[in-house]
């Protein structure tokens, strides 16, 4: 009976979206709605083949590793696309005559730019949050995962979002916010899928067989709360036409631009940060087969955390017209937030003490731990560079560039590599990874390009700040804009090639993971389908 | 009478700010009390047991303790 429902849903969602596609005012509104379309269509079929059979019950002793696997394998495809993005990007930039004539508007720098970063962020990150949270909440529930396929649902929902953002990004629809670039369509789909998910995590912590809720949960449904809470509130738009792609925001001036950095700046700390602490505050214990170093340690981190990040918006808003008092109180909280970021840094690393000699032999372990390094390096640079007089030199510069990937590059994607290199042998009963080797061969080139990327970017960055305020005896500006760019020259190659080495390590990891699971020795303590004992 | 957005500037600075830090302090507390080493100890060895299969119903009281137990 139920299928008989979702078949006349799918096919209902299926015709209105060739309507509103036949009635398309632009052109990423119709490239949605053709997408919609086929989501509705092909899901139609997958339904509909298995309308009427028997159902085998979901077995309850089991995990549903299914969609862990899933998003561990997007993560890596993702992950690769983001870079891929990235690196061009970077040459673009360096390199103007990239900028095709013949593809202007769809792949100049404007457009490939939030192509890049919603890549990275949203589709390599948010797969990677995804694989971690099925398999964390599972694990540390000693439960299967709640809803049935609603896993997959969310799975799905979530790459029909990254389509539509990234197919969106290129035809230009925007609106024009960081990291909210979506429009209303895309975050309409988004909201759907994200309270599937909540309710997916809820459920399953809801049935958990441990008493007590595991830290690394705490973290992971925060992230999801409050990224529900941000979207939403940073993306009330009216649209413009029920046929058209573009909307009006509901707030305007100051507001808007607070409301924005409100949400950007929550993005990075529950997306970014409050997610990954998640995975770190498994993986990390799990590969060092030790407990967390202080189970109290950990609580207070996650309190301090939530308690302080949520101010911190403000910070992005220096000098400009926002009140003075909501900016200093972006920049206290900023520096306040130095204290539980490292306290959980602190944490991780001693998570280690009595087995650092794993770092010697377990490139993996390596990994994750340089991932919690970063992650104090660029939170303690990201506090400074919220003090407003060195945000006065900081600001608009690529310092703000090079602190981001320091973050993202360092932090985010080396204990996703983490995790991915845990999981695939894991998930797929595999005795142990294919090369070693091939990790410690990503491991360096993913941290030499770190640091060339970085250590570029501090420079240019600095360099523009100092050359935009420098002035003459007379007080006249002595540098035009044109100058800045010209001198930056340089550091741009570096930069590149940065990210070409991270690249190729991101390439490397991919075939070792494939190796991993095509010509891998099968575990052998491998769990059997066996009935319940 | 005053406008909204005074009004509101002032609570958040008083009454709000008080309450976001005495609940801050309140949690820090509790997690801090005495006694509950214990069940931290346990909480944070979650992660070594139940690796490969949920909790069935039936060994639900006897857990099997697989690895070893947190230093504290």
């Amino acid at each position: 009976m139920l299928d008989y429902v979702k078949l006349l849903i799918l096919g209902l969602v299926a015709v209105c979206a060739a309507i509103a596609a036949n009635y398309a005012r632009d052109a990423a509104y119709l490239v949605h709605a053709l997408l919609i379309m086929g989501a509705a269509a092909i899901t139609f079929v997958v339904v509909l083949r298995r309308t009427g059979e028997a159902r085998v019950p979901a077995p309850a002793n089991e995990y549903m590793d299914g969609p862990v696997k899933a998003a561990a394998i997007a993560t890596a495809f993702w992950g690769v696309v983001g870079f891929l993005a990235g690196v061009f990007i970077a040459f673009q930039l360096a390199f103007p005559v990239l900028n095709f004539h013949w593809a202007e508007g769809y792949l100049n720098f404007g457009r490939l730019r939030p192509l890049h970063t919603s890549a990275v962020i949203f589709a390599f990150g948010g797969n990677a949050l995804l694989a971690a949270s099925f398999y964390i909440v599972q694990r540390t529930s000693a439960a299967r995962l709640w809803g049935g396929n609603l896993a997959w649902f969310v799975f799905w929902g979530y790459q029909l979002f990254i389509a539509m953002a990234a197919t969106g990004y290129l035809l230009g629809s925007t609106q024009g916010q960081e990291y909210a670039e979506p429009e209303w369509l895309t975050d309409l789909w988004l909201t759907i899928v994200w309270v599937a998910f909540l309710l997916l995590y809820l459920g399953t912590l809801m049935k958990r067989k441990e008493p007590h809720i595991y830290v690394a949960n705490w973290f992971l449904l925060s992230f999801i709360v409050t990224v529900a809470m941000l979207h939403v509130v940073n993306n009330l738009q009216i649209p413009v036409s029920l046929f058209g792609s573009a909307s009006v925001t509901l707030f305007s001036g100051v507001q808007n631009a607070m409301t924005q950095w409100w949400y950007g700046h929550n993005a990075v700390g529950f997306f970014l940060t409050a997610g990954f602490l998640g995975m770190m505050y498994y993986f990390i214990p799990k590969q060092a087969e030790r407990p967390v170093y202080s189970y109290k340690l950990s609580i207070i981190h996650f309190w301090a955390l939530i308690f302080l990040y949520i101010w911190a918006g403000p910070h992005h808003l220096h000098y400009t017209a926002l009140p003075d008092w909501a900016s200093t109180l972006g920049m206290v909280f900023s520096v306040v937030l130095w204290m539980p970021s490292w306290g959980g840094m602190i944490n991780g690393l001693m998570t280690l003490s009595g087995a650092w000699d794993k770092l010697r032999t377990d490139p993996i372990l390596r990994m994750m731990v340089t991932s919690v390094a970063f992650y104090g390096m660029s939170t303690f640079e990201g506090p400074m560079m919220s003090i407003r007089a060195v945000n006065s030199l900081s600001h608009y510069t690529d310092w703000t560039i090079g602190h981001v990937h320091s973050g993202a590059l360092g932090w985010n994607g080396m204990i996703t590599f983490g995790m991915l290199y845990y999981l695939f042998p894991k998930l797929w009963n595999r005795q142990s990874l294919y090369s070693l080797k091939a990790v410690s061969w990503h491991y360096w080139l993913a941290t030499i390009g770190i640091v060339l990327y970085a250590a570029s970017m501090w420079v240019t960055g600095i360099m523009e700040g100092l050359m935009w305020r420098e002035v003459d005896a007379q007080g006249f500006l002595v540098n035009s804009f044109a100058d800045t760019v010209a001198a930056k020259f340089p550091m741009y190659v570096v930069r590149g090639l940065g990210g070409v080495m991270f690249l190729t390590g991101a390439l490397i990891m991919c075939w070792n993971l494939w190796m991993t699971v095509k010509v891998g020795q099968v575990r052998k303590d491998a769990p059997v389908a066996a009935p319940a004992e | 009478m005053e406008d909204t957005y005074t009004i509101m500037r002032v609570f958040a600075g008083s009454w709000g700010m008080m309450f976001m830090l005495l609940s801050f302090l309140g949690v820090i507390l509790f997690t801090l009390r005495p006694g509950s080493r214990q069940v931290h100890r346990d909480t944070a060895n979650i992660p070594f047991r139940y690796d490969d299969r949920p909790m069935s119903d039936d060994s639900a009281p006897a857990r099997t303790r697989q690895t070893k137990e947190a230093r504290q």
